[in-house]
């Protein structure tokens, strides 16, 4: 498996978060994750996360969803205080599982998305979004 | 009811039969996250819309579960099937127990 | 810290982000019809300072521009709607509402914005948006005044602006009101506060460089009122020039004030040329 520059930065800043975010927060996502999937595993692939790589401002964040033929697609924020952001159920009249919104992100964090495929499977794409601190007021 | 709640609605006045229309969703709300403080230090309530639907002609189009984590104002985009002419409703649920609703007609060109 | 040694340091600072410096290429259609101009050669009375001005829009990320560019996107347009309906309601003790005088919005507003703040021969003194909404409100409706920076007063401004999208900011300031934009452009070249900036400091001999992670603009306020992510709601000029002022560590002049007047005209003039804007979406 080859890492590069940006992974293994990733993987150093990931690392970092896990230790000092309190270990409810990560814990909170992964319950929530483990109430909408019954505990199965998730594929890479299958479902999309459209997210800035850098926000201006961490109040509103344009993320948008996308997973063709998904039922549902659950959205979390696993650097807030509640990771819960929203979750999309589509119905018969959806055009495409897809769906664009605007959220709040405490800082720099991993935002992830996990789609019910339809034939029951599970599958999940993250995006790292930088959170900037504004100019002098903050 | 919240004051100011209001709902800005985009759809398309007509559309071919069975085809895909893109919507537009904006409604003014605070969303009011409950982990904020006033200036005495306590806890301002959370008071946020919790549920967003769309359905046409009584048939779901997205139902969706909102979280504090829904910027101020909230905006959905998403796309609708019209398989006939209709009335697309939309539907806002505030933790207060308020509905705020809106609905938009299509016919087919 | 003196001028030149501030100069020097944001060189230095700000040379390894040549990269991001100044405004990027976009260009900014509203709603697939509205042609904004976001770019244009620096009236004459700035030529010395500066060659071209620019629009806050190309100073913001994709992301945050996209959402000024069409209505359904821009969260401001649910405040225009809200004060589209205080147009047509009757206020204070006169049974009138702004439309029993002017009428339909998009008739008697239209080019209004563009042209604010402007002198006003009867009362001998420039008037702001806010200041001419508000004596609208005491004087011809007996109604209580709007707060200057409050929400029901940013929205109206919105929604006159929004007549004028597209038209060049034209302030006046010969004449009489010539007198107003000098104090104006005195306090723009002033340094306030404990940090001892000026307007000019950063948004004339720094935009387009980073302060800490923000890009800055000019200060341009043809997008005024703008909806802010930092906020999520809409910011009257004098709000924004508040903050700014506020933000040197300085005691700020109040919302309203002669100075804020002043300083709002000699600001939209260094605009003059650039498209009405508002209400824009900035972070």
């Amino acid at each position: 498996m080859e890492f590069t520059r940006r992974d293994t930065l990733g993987l150093a800043l990931g690392a970092a978060a896990l230790t000092v975010l309190p270990f409810r927060a990560n814990a909170a996502a992964e319950d929530a994750i483990a109430e909408f999937t019954g505990g199965a595993d998730m594929a890479e692939g299958g479902v999309t996360l459209t997210a800035p790589e850098i926000a201006e401002n961490g109040n509103t964040v344009p993320i948008e969803v996308s997973a063709p033929g998904a039922a549902a697609i659950m959205v979390l924020a696993t650097g807030n205080p509640e990771p819960g952001v929203a979750t999309f159920n589509f119905g018969p009249l959806a055009a495409v599982q897809s769906a664009s919104t605007r959220i709040r992100l405490a800082g720099t964090q991993d935002v992830v998305a996990i789609a019910k495929l339809a034939d029951g499977s599970f599958a999940k794409a993250s995006a790292t979004v930088k959170v900037t601190i504004g100019g002098c007021g903050g | 009811m919240a004051s100011g709640v209001k709902p800005r609605v985009k759809v398309p006045k007509t559309a071919a039969a069975g085809e895909a229309v893109t919507i537009k969703t904006l409604i003014s709300h605070k969303m009011e996250s409950g982990q904020r403080k006033d200036k005495e230090g306590n806890i301002i309530p959370r008071s946020i819309i919790n549920r967003f639907t769309c359905a046409f002609n009584g048939e779901m189009v997205i139902d969706v579960t909102m979280e504090p984590a829904i910027s101020t104002n909230p905006y959905f985009q998403f796309d609708a099937t019209v398989p006939e002419a209709g009335e697309f409703v939309f539907t806002w649920y505030d933790d207060d127990g308020s509905v705020y609703d809106e609905s938009k007609s299509i016919s087919i060109a | 810290m003196n001028f030149k040694a501030l100069t020097a340091i944001v060189a230095v600072v700000a040379t390894p982000l040549s990269a991001v410096a100044g405004p990027d290429e976009d260009a900014l259609v509203v709603n697939e019809e509205i042609e904004m101009v976001t770019q244009t050669a620096a009236p004459a009375h700035l030529s010395d300072a500066l060659d071209e001005i620019y629009s806050g829009w190309r100073f913001r990320s994709d992301e945050t521009q996209s959402l000024q560019m069409d209505d359904f996107d821009n969260p401001a347009l649910v405040f225009v709607d809200q004060a589209q309906d205080a147009w047509g309601t009757v206020d204070g003790t006169e049974g009138k509402s702004c439309s029993t005088c002017h009428g339909a919005v998009d008739e008697s507003m239209a080019g209004v914005r563009a042209v604010y703040p402007k002198w006003n021969d009867e009362a001998g003194e420039v008037r702001t948006l806010v200041t001419q909404i508000n004596d609208c409100r005491v004087n011809q409706m007996g109604a209580e005044k709007w707060k200057y920076t409050g929400g029901e007063m940013a929205a109206m401004e919105a929604l006159i602006s929004v007549q004028s999208r597209g038209l060049p900011v034209n302030v006046a300031f010969d004449g009489p009101a010539q007198e107003t934009w000098e104090m104006g452009k005195e306090i723009y070249y002033t340094r306030y506060g404990q940090l001892e900036l000026s307007c000019a400091n950063c948004h004339e001999q720094n935009y387009g460089n980073m302060i800490r992670a923000d890009h800055l603009s000019q200060g341009q306020i043809n997008g005024f009122p703008t909806y802010r992510l930092k906020n999520a709601k809409l910011n009257n000029a004098h709000a924004r020039f508040k903050g700014c002022v506020r933000d040197t560590r300085a005691e700020t002049f109040s919302p309203g004030s002669p100075e804020f007047v002043a300083l709002e005209l000699y600001v939209a003039s260094r605009g003059n040329g650039l498209s009405v804007e508002g209400p824009s979406v900035r972070n």
